[in-house]
């Protein structure tokens, strides 16, 4: 088997364009998702049973639908019926916003929950209020234990992007699918894509690892 | 300083607490002893709500606790209380345990509260320590810490529930010698504990309880040497 680097050398522009909407699109939907995520996680532990009950089934439907139906909804329904016309990119960001939100949630839910209850205890009795406890005693332990699942989180939504490719967003993955398209090869398209998205999640990997010493106690 | 009446209190079915009348005075140490799932913790925790009470009042300083318009935060930062588990803050240095709340709830700024943190930790022997995470601790440090902490808020009434139940015999001298010393300051203090040894020296009166009920109520010297009821005098036969 003859593997032409040629064409990679060739068609590397237009892959680092779809590389660089790539990181774009994660990073946004790691913000997105991560903000959002924190408030339907704190509304899912809400003790009021009909209070937390919309926060449960968005993330019921969000971890019990496929991402691809949810990123075809949007940018087919949802986004045209706000904007009249459609826009892949911010439908894109938007699916995996709202899709990673659910895991997010769970992530803090279980985090928070982990913490030994006389923490909140022992800040209580200390005249804290509540959200004082939260703030300065749960989360942030909690957070240093939500770091891997976060990261696993983060590293699956970065390879999910590559379903936006679907909808035409001109990320990583639609830029692998032309090369194939143009030079007929499949070799040199989907391993260059696989590598550079290899790139993406070892390096995110790395960053988390470091976050995850610096919250180190001894 | 402390009444409590009629105070009830049920997790479920289960009645943990069923008639507790108790008064405490100003400077007084009470010392609370009984056998395990008497009720006595669950007492404890009541008189700074960090149980919900079922019946009855809880007076600190003549104001209800059980009263929904009361500020339970106001009135915590008058009862200190130290716990079984010390349940420090493992991702603060003990000096920023000590400092945290004076900070934040009673908004004193840092330098002072940082000095008034050292002098704690002086007194209870730890100033080296001021810098180390509380996982790099002994047991009986640690409960030591966790009594500065709840010192620094300076309260009124202190709360000791079962302080030396979770350290090695040999650490257990030290953290009641702190005890020792606060109750010589004439510090109010309401203390949960099995040792018996302290009870007598430091307690100015015992209340044994059984079975979620107060079952005697004597100066220490009275309720070892004499007890008068049954049930009473079965414990004290096991643990002395």
């Amino acid at each position: 088997m003859d593997f032409r680097w040629d064409i990679i050398v060739d068609y590397a522009p237009l892959l680092l364009k779809g590389t660089l909407l790539t990181i774009g699109f994660s990073i946004a939907s790691i913000i997105f998702g991560t903000i959002l995520g924190l408030f339907i996680g704190l509304g899912k532990m809400m003790k009021n049973k009909l209070y937390s009950l919309p926060f449960r089934w968005y993330i019921n439907f969000f971890r019990g639908t496929p991402l691809m139906v949810q990123i075809l909804l949007i940018h087919f329904a949802v986004v045209p019926a706000f904007l009249s016309t459609t826009n892949a990119i911010v439908a894109a960001i938007l699916a995996l916003s709202l899709n990673s939100a659910a895991y997010v949630a769970e992530i803090f839910r279980a985090g928070i929950q982990s913490i030994d209850k006389g923490q909140m205890e022992a800040a209580r009795s200390l005249g804290m209020t509540h959200g004082q406890a939260m703030r300065y005693v749960i989360l942030p332990q909690a957070f240093k234990r939500m770091i891997p699942p976060l990261g696993n989180e983060f590293i699956v939504l970065i390879k999910d992007s590559s379903l936006a490719a679907l909808i035409a967003a001109p990320e990583l993955m639609y830029w692998g699918q032309a090369m194939q398209g143009e030079y007929m090869r499949p070799w040199e398209p989907y391993l260059s894509s696989a590598a550079i998205y290899l790139v993406l999640t070892l390096s995110l990997n790395f960053l988390l690892g470091k976050l995850e010493r610096r919250f180190a106690t001894e | 300083m402390i009444q409590v009446k009629n105070l009830k209190k049920s997790f479920g079915t289960n009645e943990v607490l069923k008639d507790i009348n108790v008064t405490v005075n100003p400077k007084e140490v009470v010392v609370v002893i009984g056998p395990s799932g008497s009720g006595k913790s669950t007492f404890l925790r009541c008189i700074n709500m960090l149980e919900t009470i079922t019946g009855g009042q809880v007076l600190i300083e003549g104001v209800d606790i059980t009263d929904k318009k009361t500020d339970i935060n106001k009135i915590r930062t008058e009862v200190g209380m130290v716990f079984q588990q010390f349940n420090l803050f493992p991702h603060k240095k003990v000096i920023d345990n000590i400092m945290l709340a004076p900070m934040k709830v009673r908004n004193i700024p840092a330098d002072k509260a940082r000095a008034k943190g050292m002098e704690l930790l002086r007194k209870v022997g730890l100033e080296d320590k001021a810098d180390a995470y509380p996982d790099s601790l002994s047991g009986g440090q640690k409960q030591r810490v966790a009594i500065a902490r709840a010192l620094a808020m300076e309260p009124k009434i202190m709360l000791f529930d079962e302080p030396t139940s979770a350290l090695d015999p040999e650490m257990v001298g030290e953290v009641l010698e702190v005890m020792k010393d606060l109750a010589k300051e004439g510090m109010t203090m309401v203390v949960v504990t099995h040792e018996m040894g302290f009870a007598k020296e430091v307690g100015d009166r015992v209340i044994f309880m059984d079975g979620g009920l107060i079952v005697e109520e004597k100066v220490p010297t009275e309720l070892f040497d004499n007890p008068q009821e049954e049930r009473t005098k079965a414990f004290l036969s096991k643990v002395l």
